[in-house]
């Protein structure tokens, strides 16, 4: 079998049974054990080594150590004392720590709604996931090219508020409300400028497609007019921040802003702020529906960076990618390498930012948001636009 | 108090408008309690804050104290005057030393007992490493009031170190018992001076480091500067004292204004809010003020080792299990028949007093403690009114309450 035309589609399709069943439930197996591998290879893995990274990058910053003594689990201490290679520099730490939430006390709140309780982490989790169906990790390597991948990716993207206000009204906690709604304004203003950031490439390139606009950056790119010829556009000359310069610099600034706020990270952390709500949405929920919430806020965490990083610095295509292809490497992997030192990048740059600064106010989110990013948004926005007329 | 009043005070009695966002004079939602505590992670203990809110805002606020108390008073007149000095470490836990100090001087002022100038200049540079130990925990956990979690553990980095140092003067990390009546349990080694000197060079050094994390970061400015603000008037009528009243514009410092011990003889000043940065009387200049304090604590720290008078043979007692005192202590301590004394010091939280009243026994017949933490917290309602929850965080913050000094 080809690697290349290997898909999920063709390995259900070798199934004896597969013709006789509907379509409709073919499009549910195939959804199904989809999302259970992108849990399962992607998202969990991201999760653990988010968790991981987060207090390893935060105990460097604040000089300590973190965890360093849990590497390959259930070892005795003994071993791990004598033989140090076992600790694995504390990686097991994370797997460590799931096991204990898993095998925590089931508590939902007796007064509060179980129905939404329980079902709140899930759509949460769920908004976290599917960013991961319409993003290229490499030549190829998408699980859904729709062609409205940078709009299906904005909507997706948002479901996570809904489960974050069910979380907020159905614990039956003031601070947890409080929180909640504190998520949800400060979300739903920041979807304007993220939108009108990520329309920016969008004119560029003249697709919604994300492997469209993986393509413009390496084959056709131009700066304003002049056309950057593929032999350098292909090591990272075509990334779309070059082009139309400068303002795709300023929409990824912009861009990359909203997605701190959307993911309520620090300076934006006030949903679950902790010297202000106790944990705000969080505050009653403990064991893995607590851990879903924060899986899948690692998981958005590096599906946004990589979001990032494929909309404004070439996704999978640049200089390590031109590099490791032109010594022999498949694309597949090549693409993979380049895709992820951005994406980690800017995901380890979300920590440093979280460890330095204070956190805002409510309403200084909210003239930062509307005063500031909306028109600094459009600005660009129509700046790219008449890059696009230009090159056109 | 209706919201009509609240929107009034957000606007201001000279008429200056705040700078965030004020519910409109007509508008009104269903108004909200909320419980602050005591399992609060902002309210540094176990402090309760009764919160009633319309939405984000602060209508009106009541701190609930009395979680921790543990009849310190009480316990004061049941045991002999030497033996409540441990006791009172745990008043505010933070700056122990500076509770003995305060204390051991009222004893002494009851039962005149003079100390040698040795034991002086020991205790002052005592007093005020306890006090550069208090400020730099209270500057960094503001910072993780504010949100920024790692200035609190830059400066606890720091605050370990002056821990060590106690430890190995009294042999605890937190609450010492160093200070006894007529003197202190042992002398200074030259060895423990210059593992003090090293520390007021960290200290110095790394002050003006932390200050960019936290005093001069602009997003730690925006959510401190304008908010709570305390008029001068206002906190002479509440009887505010510490560096919250010097913030407010009010140039009062026990050690200079009534000076105790030898505090007149060191060449230091007293840091006061001048509005150059942010509003008078603001939760930044009250952690503005605490962070100059320090940098001034430590110039009386280094003049106090400077002049410190030559080791007396006559004082050093003959074991190494023996006080460090005026041999003229009589073993059994009794207070004059109908005597009564108060006795202030300037604490890094303000101004804490001991009030003995004493009936020849060898235990007071009354003692009161007045704690400034106690003080000041009555403030609380009347400067958070109007700002919103996230304010009243920084508020609680910057009034730098210890819950131990509360109770008591």
């Amino acid at each position: 079998m080809n690697l290349d035309e290997l898909t999920l589609t063709g390995l259900f399709e070798e199934l004896p049974f597969w013709v006789d069943i509907p379509p409709f439930a073919q499009m549910t197996v195939i959804g199904l054990v989809g999302a259970a591998a992108v849990v399962l290879l992607i998202v969990a893995p991201i999760g653990l080594m988010g968790t991981y990274a987060e207090r390893r990058v935060s105990a460097f910053m604040q000089d300590r150590c973190g965890p360093n003594y849990v590497g390959i689990p259930f070892l005795p201490r003994k071993i791990y004392t004598n033989y140090k290679w076992t600790r694995l520099f504390g990686l097991g730490q994370s797997l460590a720590d799931g096991i204990k939430l898993l095998s925590k006390e089931d508590f939902v709140p007796p007064k509060g709604e179980p129905f939404l309780f329980i079902a709140a982490p899930v759509v949460a989790f769920a908004g976290a996931i599917g960013l991961f169906a319409a993003l290229p990790l490499s030549d190829g390597l998408i699980a859904a090219d729709v062609n409205v991948g940078v709009f299906y990716l904005l909507a997706v993207g948002a479901i996570e508020i809904i489960g974050v206000l069910m979380a907020g009204w159905a614990s039956n906690n003031k601070w947890s409300l409080i929180g909640a709604m504190r998520e949800v304004a400060q979300v739903v203003s920041y979807e304007i400028p993220m939108a009108m950031a990520a329309l920016c490439p969008v004119l560029i390139a003249g697709s919604l497609q994300m492997t469209d606009i993986v393509a413009v950056q390496r084959t056709g790119a131009t700066f304003w007019g002049i056309s950057i010829p593929d032999s350098i556009a292909g090591w990272g000359a075509g990334w779309m921040i070059f082009q139309a310069f400068p303002f795709n610099i300023i929409a990824l600034v912009i861009f990359y802003i909203c997605v701190l706020a959307n993911l309520k990270r620090a300076p934006f952390d006030l949903p679950e702020s902790e010297s202000e709500l106790v944990s705000g949405f969080l505050t009653e929920y403990s064991g893995m529906r607590w851990g879903l919430f924060v899986l899948g806020e690692y998981g958005a965490m590096f599906a946004l960076s990589g979001i990032s990083a494929t909309l404004f610095l070439g996704g999978w295509s640049g200089p390590v990618y031109s590099l490791l292809t032109a010594i022999g490497l498949p694309s597949i992997v090549a693409g993979v390498a380049e895709f992820s030192y951005k994406a980690v990048g800017l995901f380890i740059f979300m920590m440093i930012i979280r460890w330095t600064l204070p956190r805002l106010r409510l309403d200084q989110v909210m003239v930062m948001c509307y005063k500031y990013l909306v028109p600094f948004a459009m600005a660009c926005l129509l700046f790219c636009a008449a890059a696009a007329l230009v090159a056109r | 108090m209706s919201t009509t009043d609240v929107t009034d005070r957000v606007v201001g009695d000279d008429g200056e408008l705040a700078e965030y966002w004020v519910p409109a004079r007509d508008a009104r939602s269903e108004e909200m309690v909320v419980n602050m505590g005591p399992q609060h992670p902002a309210t540094h203990g176990v402090l309760r804050v009764a919160v009633k809110t319309d939405g984000e805002v602060v209508l009106d606020c009541e701190p609930m104290v009395g979680n921790l108390h543990r009849c310190k008073e009480k316990i004061a007149e049941n045991v002999q005057y030497w033996q409540f000095m441990p006791y009172t470490d745990r008043l505010d836990y933070l700056a122990a030393m500076n509770n003995e100090h305060v204390y051991a001087r009222a004893v002494e002022k009851l039962c005149s007992i003079e100390i040698p100038e040795r034991i002086q200049y020991i205790r002052i540079l005592i007093a005020e490493l306890g006090r550069i130990a208090s400020h730099i925990f209270s500057v960094g956990v503001y910072g993780l009031d504010i949100g920024a979690f790692t200035p609190f553990l830059y400066c606890y980095r720091e605050r370990e170190r002056s821990n060590s140092l106690f430890e190995k003067l009294s042999g605890g990390r937190m609450l010492y018992h160093y200070f006894r009546v007529g003197g202190v349990a042992r002398d200074l080694s030259d060895e423990w001076i210059q593992e003090a000197i090293e520390f007021l060079d960290i200290v110095e050094e790394k002050m003006s480091e932390y200050n960019l994390l936290t005093t001069w970061n602009k997003v730690f400015q925006n959510r401190t500067m304008g908010i709570g603000v305390l008029t001068p008037d206002k906190a002479i009528a509440f009887g505010i004292t510490g560096p919250a009243l010097r913030a407010s514009g009010v140039d009062w410092d026990t050690r200079r204004d009534d000076p105790y011990d030898i505090y007149d003889k060191f060449d230091w000043k007293v840091p006061v809010a001048d509005g150059q940065h942010g509003t008078v009387g603001d939760c930044w200049n009250r952690h503005w003020i605490r962070a100059q304090e320090l940098v001034e604590s430590i110039k009386i720290c280094r003049q106090a080792i400077d002049k410190m008078p030559k080791r007396d043979p006559a004082l050093t007692p003959k074991s190494m299990y023996q006080p460090y005192i005026n041999p003229k202590v009589p073993r059994i301590l009794r207070g004059p028949k109908d005597a009564e004394v108060y006795v202030r010091g300037e604490n890094p939280r303000g101004e804490l007093a001991f009030y003995l009243v004493s009936d020849a026994k060898n235990a007071p017949y009354r003692c009161h403690i007045r704690a400034p933490a106690f003080v000041n917290i009555a403030l609380l309602a009347e400067i958070s009114r109007g700002y919103l929850i996230a304010d009243l965080v920084a508020i609680i913050g910057s009034i730098d309450i210890v819950l131990g000094e509360v109770d008591r």
